[in-house]
């Protein structure tokens, strides 16, 4: 009996693993799905998709002229992740190098933790260190009547992406096998002649999959960009615009936005583009690391 | 004896210059940091006490304390947690102990790929469609911990398929040699010697919870909704709550008139909390690590 129970046991809890395993899948559909479900009534209906992607003007609440032109937004996401990103790759790897190459276990447990615990920083408290200490800081330096601009996004941004673009590119070097830096440093190189001429191409993939990841934290980010960007809808021509990315838009006008309103419709079609945008930078970064795993093993 | 070369000699000269500037790229990414952080504890310090945490917010939130904000993240961290810890634990023990490697595990790795990268705002997008409209919780509690809870899944699956993966295959062939079933070799082998790595998993989605505002904005957390102060279980499944995020959100952004040091104060109490729950899970890996028999 008790045999027979135990087994009936095993078996449920078995079934309830796979449900669970399963159920990832779902989810991924499931976020598609629902985005996609709240957004579709007006994607086939109405939506001018040539207007849509080419047009910056976003007037979503003009009584008159309604347009829902993103390629504003879509400059605004694009250059504060390209400004992030010129500041966060050379940082990021430097101090991947440095920790994976250069410093003793101790100082590189002490680093990790510290990078570690930068990460975890909430999004919210970066908009908010953006908003009042960046904010005075690029008043003061660049004698600007605002300092809630591109470069100020850019920096937060930098600064939240830098982390992970740090732990990836470090186990990227990490996966590298011990055997390619005895016989380098057998043949007389330095250590930098090491990390320059054999480290950065046998971790190529891993060290672009760590950047692509940056990329993409960078461009789903929304609640540092929302406060530290100045929030106007508009093509920045210099480092000192405002700008206003896709992520903030959503989040700023979803709260107004009547339910099911073409308003409302669109900022849904909005994070469609966005999920895209950020499915096909983390599917390149996932191939690129899993690559890597394949040729070790 | 050998002499040190001209070449030799500016090739040492490179490595230390190199040295040195990563080590400057290592620190400049570190030390603004804690000056930032030293500057937002200095401009908090005035109001910061146990009082604070403990009033609700009075006259418009211009003052006062933060203790519905603080409860209703309380609530919405332990009801994310309680549903994605046990889905996500139980998927990565499918994902490493029985799935085989075929079309359909790579689908479902690739998926919770992508699930943890999907932008935060999504989630919101996908928790207001699908729990507060379609399954119609309305904007709640519930609904907002769930949208979490699904934000956290693929990081804790992640967690815990790389601790389970860290237990030695020869362990469980042991274990299989002796005629135990596969269930009853997780449970007795393979759950006990990697669950300091999956704890440490969960409390870092912990913070990460506490954290996140986009996805609660839409779905449960509201601007303002006082509640009996000192009362633990003040909120009700399917109420409205405030969340420490977003309350920080609004104070510093929509509500005009606020004196300073309050903003400052509650980014210092949720930062307060998110690092000292992810340095608990640092401290707790650091310390099993040590313990570790092989």
């Amino acid at each position: 009996m008790r045999r027979f129970l135990n087994r009936w046991m095993e078996h449920g809890i078995e079934t309830l693993i796979r449900l669970c395993g399963i159920s990832a899948v779902l989810f991924v559909f499931g976020i598609f799905y629902f985005v996609f479900r709240e957004g579709a009534g007006y994607l086939f209906n109405g939506l001018n998709l040539k207007e849509f992607f080419f047009s910056i003007a976003w007037h979503p609440t003009s009584v008159t002229h309604v347009r829902y032109g993103i390629l504003a937004l879509l400059a605004g996401t694009f250059s504060v992740t390209v400004l992030a990103m010129v500041l966060a790759v050379p940082f990021g790897l430097g101090a991947a190098i440095f920790i994976s190459e250069f410093c003793n276990p101790r100082v590189r447990e002490l680093l990790k933790i510290v990078i570690e615990l930068l990460a975890a920083i909430p999004s919210v408290v970066w908009g908010f260190i953006g908003l009042t200490i960046m904010n005075s800081l690029i008043i003061r330096w660049f004698n600007t009547p605002i300092g809630l601009t591109l470069l100020n996004g850019g920096l937060i941004l930098a600064l939240m992406s830098v982390p992970i673009i740090v732990s990836i590119g470090e186990d990227a070097l990490k996966a590298v096998p011990d055997s390619y830096r005895e016989a380098a440093l057998a043949m007389g190189a330095t250590r930098w002649q090491l990390v320059y001429r054999v480290l950065f191409p046998a971790a190529r993939n891993g060290l672009l999959a760590a950047v692509l990841l940056g990329v993409g934290r960078a461009v789903g980010e929304t609640m540092a960009v929302l406060m530290a960007t100045g929030h106007s809808v508009r093509i920045p021509t210099s480092l000192l615009d405002p700008v206003r990315t896709l992520t903030a838009t959503i989040a700023a006008e979803l709260g107004e936005a009547p339910v099911r309103s073409d308003h409302y419709q669109v900022l849904f079609i909005i994070g469609i583009v966005l999920f895209t945008i950020t499915f096909c930078v983390n599917l390149t970064a996932d191939l690129m690391v899993r690559g890597i795993r394949k040729r070790q093993a | 004896m050998f002499e040190i070369t001209a070449h030799v000699r500016k090739k040492q000269r490179v490595e230390q210059g190199v040295k040195f500037l990563f080590l400057g790229m290592t620190l400049l990414m570190i030390l603004p940091l804690l000056l930032i952080v030293g500057h937002l504890v200095y401009k908090a310090w005035p109001v910061l006490s146990m009082d604070f945490l403990l009033t609700n917010p009075i006259r418009g939130m211009r003052a006062g304390g933060i203790w519905a904000p603080l409860l209703g993240t309380l609530y919405l961290v332990i009801i994310s947690l309680a549903v994605s810890a046990p889905v996500g634990v139980m998927a990565a023990i499918y994902l490493n102990e029985y799935a085989q490697d075929n079309g359909f595990t790579r689908v479902v790795n690739l998926a919770v790929v992508n699930l943890a990268g999907v932008p935060s705002i999504v989630h919101a997008l996908f928790g207001l469609g699908a729990f507060v409209l379609f399954a119609g919780m309305g904007r709640s509690i519930l609904a907002a911990a769930l949208t979490l809870a699904v934000m956290t899944l693929p990081v804790i699956i992640a967690s815990t398929k790389e601790a389970l993966s860290a237990v030695p295959r020869s362990f469980r062939e042991a274990c299989w040699n002796v005629g135990a079933s596969r269930w009853q070799t997780i449970r007795h082998i393979v759950l006990p010697n990697s669950i300091s790595g999956i704890l440490t998993g969960v409390i870092l989605q912990v913070s990460r919870a506490a954290g996140e505002t986009a996805p609660v904005m839409f779905t449960g957390a509201v601007f303002y909704k006082a509640i009996k102060e000192g009362d633990l279980f003040a909120y009700g499944l399917m109420d409205q709550c405030m969340a420490l995020s977003m309350h920080l959100f609004t104070i510093a952004t929509q509500v005009p008139g606020v004196p300073e040091s309050l903003p400052y104060a509650t980014a210092v109490v949720l930062l307060g909390v998110v690092l000292t729950v992810n340095a608990t899970a640092i401290g707790l890996r650091v310390w099993l690590r040590s313990r570790k028999k092989w």
